[in-house]
């Protein structure tokens, strides 16, 4: 069997023997849910009335929530076996660090994806069963928001890999992956909101819906935005509108988020020597 | 594959701040057992990494089963290396087994040869048990199974026995015995010098990453030229002194003991002295012809003497 395939088959049912898979299912079934059902209750209704307002709503919080579950999930992989000995041992066996890498990946990626698939299909399902509503169109909606948020997970799985494969103990780990969300999923946001105001216009403008790309989080926002045809842009995301908001650069925007922090954390992996 | 199954041609690793190992050439063959001895920090680890391939040597050659452990190509010769590091530890929270089928699957051999391993190891009893309540010792046996997975051909163990009982011990030694008759090059580094030594065919000593003597136990033995321990019971010391002609001389004796020979009432007194290899064979000549003589042992410098002189003998050339 291939090396890969092993490495993963073994990430996989760690990832579901921690109850990592249940709790994050279990996450996404309430959120999803609950934004169904109280989503719209600031127009003074109750119960589901608009696929939009709900995918909105979940994409905001899954903005939130999807990347620290994938930092959580992933920071351990490599410092962790650091600190048991296991890496040293793995690197005598005929076992390539490109193979670690990608077999880990593939692993823990199922297991976001799976959670996803689950915690976002089955709220589906329930909705198309309870409400009067077009069963196609939130099917195909909610799918595509799946493979989104999946892919959102896989973005911050490969961002957690740099800094396990970086740093030589797991609590240095933990801090620098709370950064990177914060970085992410926080302050960017404001920052580059400052930086627009401050600069009063004098931005290239072309220019400045591309700014979003560096950021992963937004990436994801506009991709939602544009699969359920959202009109209403809100905050930051307003400088998508002039632009760059093509779906299939911002899918391809996304992929590249994954390989190149999966590519970095494999050239510092075989820079890095294992000493004691 | 050729006779040789390690050979290092001045092989170095440097650090920025500390010199790990200083430029080293050995070999070792296929089928032999080479003991890897010296004090922590004395560059042991550092040498089997760098024969492992999982650190770059600073300056040298290593070929390891005839390849460069490094090159794209070792992957493939990696099956038939069998690594124990210090201080194993595996996935707490899997069993044995668990962690057994992953690392046998990964070399590529399939489940029967991990259970039948788990069964030599005598942890078959524990193993679908979680690592985590593992003792030290059953650890350090699930460490030595996965090294024993699909018969290596370059055994590469650090600290073997330590935590193992006598009999677990026992056939530790047995497992590596067999293996070497199959033609396994084994590098043993152990702190535990006397029960290693009959098993062991060269020793290599190490001190702050020099070596300081490298051969076969009579090699090393002939060139420390240490005194071996003669005790003698039934003999008084001035009787001994007669028979062997001043040989002894005033400096050569050694403190004398009392013990419990063959029963415990017949506890007999010994008298001990040092002498040179040379005058073994004169002294016992000349004893074992008296009626008096009553019990005699002789005491060949051990492992353990042999390390203390060569580690003492580099620290006084190094002042």
């Amino acid at each position: 069997m291939n090396k890969i395939l092993i490495v993963a088959q073994k990430e996989f049912r760690d990832g579901l023997r921690n109850r990592w898979t249940g709790a994050i299912t279990v996450i996404f079934i309430l959120m999803s849910l609950g934004l169904a059902y109280f989503g719209s209750a600031t127009a003074g209704v109750l119960g589901f009335s608009s696929l939009e307002s709900t995918l909105v709503s979940l994409a905001s919080l899954c903005v939130m929530l999807v990347p620290l579950i994938a930092l959580m999930l992933a920071y351990n992989s490599f410092v962790g076996e650091l600190e048991q000995g296991t890496l040293l041992l793995l690197m005598t066996y005929p076992l390539s660090s490109a193979q670690l890498l990608l077999g880990k990946f593939t692993g823990q990626a199922a297991i976001i994806t799976l959670a996803s698939v689950l915690g976002f299909g089955l709220p589906a399902i329930i909705i198309c069963l309870v409400s009067d509503v077009d069963v196609a169109s939130v099917l195909i909606a909610f799918s595509q928001f799946i493979v989104l948020a999946s892919l959102l997970g896989w973005v911050f799985i490969a961002l957690a890999y740099i800094i396990s494969i970086s740093v030589t103990e797991k609590s240095k780990a933990a801090g620098l992956a709370l950064i990177v969300w914060f970085l992410f999923v926080l302050v960017f946001d404001l920052v580059l909101m400052a930086i627009l105001v401050a600069s009063e216009g004098n931005i290239n403008q072309t220019l400045v819906p591309f700014l979003l790309w560096v950021n992963p989080t937004d990436v994801f926002r506009i991709l939602v935005y544009t699969i359920i045809g959202a009109e209403n842009y809100s905050g930051v995301l307003q400088i998508a509108e002039h632009g760059a908001d093509g779906t299939a650069y911002l899918f391809a925007v996304m992929l590249l988020w994954v390989a190149l922090p999966l590519a970095f954390s494999w050239w510092i992996f075989n820079k890095k020597e294992l000493s004691e | 594959m050729n006779d040789i199954a390690v050979e290092l041609k001045g092989v170095c690793k440097y650090y920025p701040n500390i010199n790990a190992l200083h430029p080293l050439s050995m070999s070792v063959k296929a089928g032999e057992v080479l003991g890897l001895f010296g004090h922590n920090g004395a560059g042991k680890s550092t040498l089997m990494k760098l024969i492992l391939g999982v650190l770059k040597p600073s300056g040298g050659e290593i070929l390891a089963l005839g390849h460069c452990p490094r090159s794209n190509k070792s992957h493939d010769y990696r099956t038939l290396f069998g690594y124990l590091p210090e201080n194993v530890s595996f996935y707490e929270q899997l069993t044995g087994r668990e962690v057994l089928h992953y690392l046998a699957k990964l070399k590529g051999h399939g489940k029967a040869q991990a259970d039948r391993l788990l069964e030599e190891v005598n942890l078959a009893p524990a193993a679908d048990r979680a690592v985590k309540t593992y003792s030290k010792g059953m650890r350090q046996r699930l460490g030595l199974a996965q090294a024993f997975l699909g018969e290596p051909k370059l055994l590469i163990l650090d600290e073997p026995t330590v935590g193992l009982d006598p009999v677990a011990t026992q056939d530790f030694y047995l497992t590596v015995d067999r293996l070497k008759s199959g033609g396994c090059a084994v590098i043993l580094c152990s702190h535990v010098l006397p029960g290693v030594e009959s098993h062991i065919d060269r020793a290599m000593i190490l001190s702050k990453g020099r070596k300081l003597a490298l051969g076969h136990l009579a090699e090393l033995r002939e060139a420390a030229n240490l005194p071996i321990e003669v005790s003698v019971a039934g003999l008084s010391r001035l009787a001994i002194e007669e028979k062997t002609n001043g040989i002894i001389t005033e400096s050569d004796w050694l403190q004398s003991s009392t013990e419990n020979s063959s029963s415990l009432a017949n506890s007999a007194m010994y008298h001990r002295f040092n002498t040179s290899a040379d005058n073994k064979l004169d002294i016992l000549r000349n004893l074992s012809t008296d009626s008096d003589l009553q019990d005699l042992h002789i005491k060949l410098p051990s492992l353990e003497d042999l390390y203390r002189y060569y580690l003492s003998d580099f620290n006084k050339t190094a002042v």
